[in-house]
């Protein structure tokens, strides 16, 4: 293993030499390139809250892609309504015959409520969510499958209703966002910004999160949950709330990501975009914040150079990838530049 | 006479039964504990002792009988209510927290307000700080205090387990088999440490170690088969025939 503690004198240097890059990376980068790097870090801003929940809480979820998708949705539902001209609906709810836009839809023709759904749905989902399952005492390979559940019923449910979800398709040709044209000059590197900045709020946020006495306590629960009780504390709330904090985050990072991407889908939200979310993380470092941005960042670069040659190979590669770092690193990436593998 | 015992009660297991799916494991099971006193429960293995550490702290709920701790009904609380009543346990396996810091350990048990919102902040008030210092003193685990409590070594953890015990501010504590493990001078240490908690707790002790119990020179109650055997100061015991055949039927 490469020790790069000997490269510790740079080490109080290293974060704000990288932030000086992210910065900067506007004026470097390509336009396609700027916004290739701003997808991956709203899957970053995603990857931090499993850090929160897997690895300090012990809390595997499969089902990230779900609150993704809820942030993702929501503002593109915005979008498609924003774009629209007064009275007409959605090319594709024409194409299905309806008649009158859902009354769900409706709100989203408010930015002020779309930022609040980004925000507020994720989180609701996710502590009712987590509240139901955990205040129940389930836990561990339970707890993955029926999130995995979730993500399956919540993929089928947008395949199911084309008339109103945009079906297998999604919702795509977004043209502006809060009155800011997306093909205009400057807005690209404007919303890289954007979504540089979060994703340090979000990092600062969590560190500090983990460092509290509430950090502390769901370590605590995740090595010895009875333990943690018959010391007067009830567990489940600590949890709900880490599970809801990390839907927020997955919510954020999918409006973002919606927004880079220029399109949302059951395919980038349901099992395996799921599980794609825990390798990223499994791979840079499931303790570790700025491994888990590493992670998503990587992986997500290196799918973006294989599946473009080679489609197929893109699953065997992450799977393999996957059962190498579970068996022999379970630090991940962040393992080994702390000079220690397990 | 009778008023002053009922006020001097602090817990009451009154024919208590646990059943293991046809295997009782507490048979009508009773004892009382009086504020402040130290009680040590001896019985062969399988006797139920620590089943009925289990009881009280509201790990398994008994079919019949009741708990009543200062007055109160207590074994149908959830058991972080039952913490929150004023009782802790320690259990007979170590079960500290293996990736704290040992003061960390200290400081969770010390915590007095133990809601979520409470914990979004690092700040430790003085009080708990000073609960948490005085626990890592008595156990001699001060030099200790920032190692991670999963790497002590086994008597260590038996004592950050006691301390957290102690430094919860429970009144009363169960102390399920303490010196498991444990060298002659750590035992003597620990009996040392229990006769130091005073009048102000009162603790109840499972253990095997007769010299040990000894040392703690406590009233004992005798257990076998998850019924009451006998009761009295650790002479009367040993002298006891009954409990010398329940002991000698199961070693031989
Ligand atoms: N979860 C369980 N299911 C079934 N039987 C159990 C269970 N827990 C304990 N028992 C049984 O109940 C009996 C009492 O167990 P307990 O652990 O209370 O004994 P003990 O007096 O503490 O013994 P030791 O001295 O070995 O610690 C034993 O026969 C044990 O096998
Ligand atoms: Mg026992």
């Amino acid at each position: 293993m490469p020790d790069l503690s000997r490269l510790s004198p740079l080490k109080p240097v290293l974060p704000w030499a990288l932030l000086a890059l992210g910065v900067a990376a506007p004026f470097a980068l390509s336009s396609y390139d700027l916004n290739l790097l701003a997808r991956f870090m709203a899957m970053g801003i995603l990857a931090l809250g499993l850090v929160l929940i897997w690895g300090h809480g012990g809390i595997l979820s499969l089902g990230q892609g779900v609150f993704f998708g809820l942030g993702g949705y929501a503002i593109a539902l915005h979008m498609k309504l924003a774009d629209l001209p007064a009275g007409e609906l959605p090319d594709f709810m024409v194409w299905s015959g309806r008649e009158s836009l859902p009354f769900w839809w409706t709100p989203f023709a408010s930015p002020a409520f779309t930022l609040a759904a980004i925000i507020l749905l994720p989180t609701l989902a996710g502590a009712l969510f987590a509240w139901a399952v955990f205040h129940r005492r389930v836990g561990g390979t339970y707890f993955a499958l029926i999130t995995q559940a979730l993500s399956l019923a919540f993929a089928t449910l947008i395949i199911s209703r084309q008339d109103v979800t945009g079906g297998f398709n999604g919702l795509t040709d977004f043209y502006s966002i809060f009155g800011v044209g997306l093909a205009s000059p400057g807005t690209g590197s404007m919303l890289y910004w954007i979504t540089l900045t979060i994703l340090c709020v979000a990092f600062v946020a969590l560190r500090w999160l983990l460092a509290s006495r509430f950090g502390i306590l769901l370590r605590a629960a995740r090595d010895g949950e009875n333990r943690v009780r018959f010391l007067g504390y009830n567990p489940t709330p600590f949890k709900v709330a880490a599970f809801a904090i990390a839907a927020m985050l997955a919510g954020i990072g999918g409006a973002l990501f919606t927004l880079h991407a220029g399109v949302v889908s059951p395919a980038l939200i349901g099992v395996v975009p799921s599980i794609e979310m825990v390798v990223w993380v499994a791979i840079g470092g499931r303790y570790s914040l700025a491994g888990a941005i590493v992670g998503a960042l990587l992986v997500n670069l290196a799918r973006d150079a294989v599946s473009s040659a080679f489609p197929e190979l893109w699953l065997y590669l992450m799977g393999a990838l996957f059962i190498f770092v579970v068996t022999l690193l379970p630090r991940g990436l962040a393992g080994i530049a702390k000079g220690k593998a397990a | 006479m009778s008023g002053s015992a009922i006020s001097d009660l602090i817990l009451s297991v009154d024919g208590v039964t646990i059943d293991y799916s046809g295997f009782k494991a507490l048979d009508g099971f009773s004892m009382t504990l009086n504020r402040g006193e130290t009680r040590v429960v001896i019985g062969p293995n399988g006797a139920g002792k620590s089943t009925l550490c289990d009881t009280i702290i509201g790990r398994v709920r008994p079919s019949t009988g009741r708990v009543i701790f200062k007055g109160e009904e207590i074994h149908r609380l959830p058991e972080q209510a039952i913490v929150a009543r004023g009782i802790c346990r320690k259990f007979q396996a170590p079960g500290v927290l293996p990736t704290l810091s040992v003061r960390d350990n200290l400081a969770l048990a010390a915590r007095r307000d133990r809601r979520w919102w409470k914990s979004l902040g690092s700040g430790i008030p003085a009080d708990e700080r000073a609960a948490v210092d005085e626990a890592l003193e008595s156990v001699g685990l001060t030099h200790r205090a920032t190692v991670e409590a999963g790497t002590l070594a086994h008597g260590e953890k038996q004592w950050l387990e006691i301390a957290m015990v102690m430094a919860t501010g429970a009144e009363l504590l169960l102390l399920d088999e303490p010196t498991a493990g444990m060298g002659p001078a750590e035992t003597s240490r620990t009996a040392e440490l229990i006769l130091g908690l005073g009048d102000t707790r009162t603790v109840l002790v499972i253990d095997h170690d007769m010299s040990f119990v000894e040392q703690l020179a406590a009233p004992v109650t005798v257990m076998h088969q998850g019924k009451f055997l006998k009761q009295g100061s650790v002479a009367e015991v040993r002298a006891d025939p009954e409990v010398a055949a329940v002991y000698l039927g199961h070693t031989a």
